[in-house]
């Protein structure tokens, strides 16, 4: 096969970092090639490269085996190149149709809206990308979102289709729709270039795969040669241990209780029905469940930021049903949010006011009703270190973080209160391996510690390599809650569909 | 009940509908591109005073009407370019260009033409009698005709031509707008411009269309109903007559009941308690177009 794009040692520098330095790609014609490697490894600013937002300082792009320099992503566009964004880059209030053909609309003065509409239509049943062109894209899933995005390039012809990390807002379902598409897509003789730092889905969906570290790249392989253990080394650039070592442990006292819980969410709609389980000291017990089937609102109304429509949540044997938020953290129940950037940071403020924030209005952090600086810095300096949050400036603004970094920090903020209950909504989200092996690890520390933890993840591997036991939820309601040990990936995932599997089979062990 | 019959009543309302339609339009122009525009109330004040300082110097009063918009336009012009270009904050921008105008108005109507005020023989524009069409046509400015043709043709425009099309979208998301190649700032001065050039034209239907003076804040703030037309009208030209054939009619109804028991104060402030039910989705909510505001810096 012949060579669609090449990359050939390239180099782009900023001031102080080498983001891309001597990068090598080949990108065949007809083949799905992914790009694998940690946050931070220069993928991003490969992308830029090839997508004609940045110019490279040394080396050279080459298409279909003609040297390029696009110097603007509307050049690149002409070329074929075909960039979707992880972030989309849609218009919520417009339709479908408008939100393809915007920049290159059909009609000349008049805008010939229903050519633009048969026009989308015909490229969605080309490209088996079914899309409703009239639909506004606000009304529309992640999922359909994602393929407006894909349509909106290959309306405008693209060549090459690139996908920056397009499976990190996807659930599980979406995620193997797209592979679908890809692997079409794939079959018409469009080439897929796929970046991702998720070992399981490069395998699943790539045919060859590069990987990067720190701006170089170390090796491409055949999808299906690559081992994950191998891959996972070669990203990170030294062994990492990808099943979690979790020792037995006798559970202690309970915790947390919830009986018959009920939540509705803003829009009054019954998103927890009737949830009954209980949480003891030194335990893990993960929630697995499709997203959107009432995890979230559970932990929401656990930490007292949704209010129980019906039912009881006992914390050290006292109703704290009724209780704010506030209250609950003050009796020593942590809270890791689903969102960091929205709902676990402000991401405006230093570190420092990040880390006293949840106790900024008494001692030490303050003293009637005035900051005390030195002590929250010595705080918080102690909590960077412990928690190996870099880079290690008290100053630094939250924004300026990683993702893990970030994620990091907030752990440290609420570990470090001693809480007896940590609540951890998919605290892994987003990151990259070796952030994700260091969340993994403080998790089973407060494990240890004999403190009880709630945790969501919609990560089936998470969920069954860290938790004692594991609740599914389905609807709303908890399907089963099932032993971790004898609990298989198919069991979990057949209850996360609401079908209940029979006790004889449930008590049979089996080797994951 | 023999108000309501009165076509005087419904005459007074279309007239009152003019300058309230026109700059609530020309907001519409300027918020659907993603600039907040509260300046409507000083551009109508330049397109009133220099309608007729125009309209004076020159004779006639179609020129004063085109120096009028013009005028009007030059100052969105500099508004767009600190909103725009220098990112400031929209709604401080606007409240400063009105005081802005007000005082160059008021400087300018002394200076020019003293204590007297404008000269009692500058030339207005023509009134258009429709009788067939009714009473209430019978003696209307002209510039009501073309307001009519104003709602029609920017509705066309923002829902119905690629350019509309693209000015939604830089006013929805500037950044998605960019990436797929379109020129975000250029769309949004064009936005303000032609909103600044329609709130002048209804500045200039207060001074040339139904008088032939100025006076100092003459607007008596237009502008501001105008805003709430706008929002009340969903951020839509044909939403924005509506809203102000309603406000107009209440405006009309206050002279229309005056001494007859009834305040017209309590009258005028029905546009803003409707402009608060709107807002708070009391009577079908409005939301305004996402990127509203918010000031768009480039990538690259």
């Amino acid at each position: 096969m012949s060579s669609f794009l090449e990359v050939v040692d390239v180099h782009k520098y900023f001031p102080g970092v080498k983001a891309n330095d001597g990068v090598n790609l080949d990108v065949r014609a007809g083949e799905v090639h992914a790009v694998l490697g940690e946050n931070g490894a220069g993928k991003s600013t490969l992308m830029k490269l090839i997508s004609g937002l940045y110019q490279p300082d040394a080396g050279e792009i080459r298409l279909e085996g003609r040297p390029v320099r696009f110097g603007s992503p509307r050049n690149a566009i002409r070329a074929g190149i075909g960039m979707v964004h992880q972030h989309f880059m849609l218009i919520p209030a417009l339709t479908v149709a408008d939100n393809i053909v915007l920049g290159d609309e059909p009609g000349g003065i008049r805008y010939k809206r229903r050519t633009a509409a048969a026009q989308v239509r015909a490229l969605s049943q080309k490209y088996r990308l079914e899309v409703d062109p009239l639909a506004r894209v606000e009304q529309l899933s992640v999922g359909l979102q994602q393929r407006v995005e894909i349509l909106k390039v290959l309306y405008r012809r693209a060549r090459l289709l690139i996908l920056d990390e397009p499976t990190a807002v996807l659930t599980p379902q979406e995620a193997e729709e797209l592979f679908q598409v890809l692997r079409h897509l794939k079959a018409q003789g469009t080439p897929v270039l796929f970046i991702s730092h998720k070992l399981d889905e490069v395998r699943a969906v790539a045919d060859r795969i590069t990987v990067m570290r720190a701006g170089r790249t170390v090796a491409t392989v055949p999808a299906a040669d690559a081992s994950p253990q191998e891959l996972a080394n070669l990203m990170v650039g030294r062994e990492v241990v990808l099943r979690v070592n979790k020792p037995p442990r006798t559970p202690g006292d309970v915790v947390l209780s919830v009986r018959n819980l009920s939540v509705t969410d803003a829009e009054r709609r019954l998103r927890v029905r009737d949830v009954s389980f209980e949480v003891r000291a030194g335990e893990i017990l993960g929630i697995a469940g499709v997203d959107g089937n009432g995890q979230t609102e559970l932990a929401d109304a656990i930490a007292g930021l949704l209010p129980a429509s019906g039912g009881q949540v006992a914390f050290l044997s006292q109703d704290i049903t009724r209780l704010p938020p506030g209250e609950r953290t003050r009796r020593g129940i942590a809270y890791v949010p689903q969102d960091r950037q929205r709902d676990g940071l402000v991401l405006d403020f230093t570190l420092v006011e990040n880390a006293m924030l949840r106790d900024v209005s008494h001692p030490p952090f303050s003293r009637r009703g005035i900051l005390q600086h030195r002590p929250a810095r010595a705080y918080t300096e102690r909590l960077l270190e412990a928690f190996d949050v870099r880079p290690r400036d008290p100053d630094r603004h939250a924004g300026d973080l990683s993702g893990g970094n970030q994620q990091k920090m907030i752990l440290a903020r609420e570990v470090s209160r001693d809480p007896s209950l940590l609540i951890a909504v998919q605290p892994t989200r987003g990151l990259d391996v070796g952030a994700i092996e260091g969340i993994h690890r403080q998790l089973l520390r407060l494990r240890e510690a004999g403190k009880a933890i709630l945790l969501v993840s919609l990560e089936l591997d998470e969920i069954l390599s860290l938790s004692d036991r594991i609740a599914v939820m389905h609807h709303g309601q908890v399907v089963d809650i099932v032993p971790a040990e004898t609990a298989t990936r198919e069991q979990i995932g057949l209850l996360m569909t609401g079908t209940r599997v029979g006790e004889s089979e449930v008590a049979q062990p089996s080797n994951r | 009940m023999s108000v309501l019959t009165n076509p005087q009543l419904w005459a007074s309302t279309l007239a009152m509908t003019v300058p309230l339609a026109l700059p609530a339009i020309g907001g519409t122009f300027s918020e659907r591109a993603g600039v907040v525009n509260i300046a409507m109330e000083g551009i109508m004040l330049m397109g009133a005073f220099f309608g007729v300082a125009f309209s004076y110097w020159t004779g006639s009063a179609w020129l004063g009407l085109v120096f009028g918009v013009l005028m009007g336009g030059l100052l969105a012009a500099v508004f767009a370019w600190a909103a725009i270009r220098l990112a400031a904050d929209q709604v401080v921008l606007g409240m400063a260009v009105n005081i802005f105008a007000s005082g160059l108005t008021a400087f300018l109507l002394n200076t020019l033409f003293g204590y007297e005020g404008t000269p009692p023989d500058t030339p207005p524009l023509p009134f258009v009698s429709l009788p067939w069409l009714g009473p209430v046509f019978s003696h209307q400015s002209v510039l009501l005709y073309v307001m009519f043709a104003i709602v029609a043709l920017s509705h066309w425009f923002l829902f119905h031509t690629r350019i509309g099309l693209r000015i939604r979208a830089v006013g929805e998301n500037p950044l998605a707008a960019d990436t797929a190649g379109l020129n975000v700032w250029r769309l949004r001065y064009a936005g303000v411009i032609v909103g600044g050039m329609l709130s002048a034209l209804g500045g200039v239907y207060l001074s040339i269309g139904i008088l032939n003076s100025f006076d100092v804040g003459m607007t008596n703030g237009r502008g501001f109903i105008a805003l709430a037309a706008m929002i009340f009208g969903k951020w839509t030209p044909v939403g924005s007559f509506l809203a102000s054939l309603l406000f107009g009619f209440s405006t009309a109804l206050g002279i229309a009941l005056q001494g007859q028991g009834v305040s017209p104060d309590l009258l005028s402030m029905i546009p803003y308690v409707l402009t608060i039910l709107a807002l708070t989705g009391l009577v079908g909510r409005s939301t305004p177009p996402a990127a509203d505001g918010i000031p768009y810096t480039p990538i690259r």
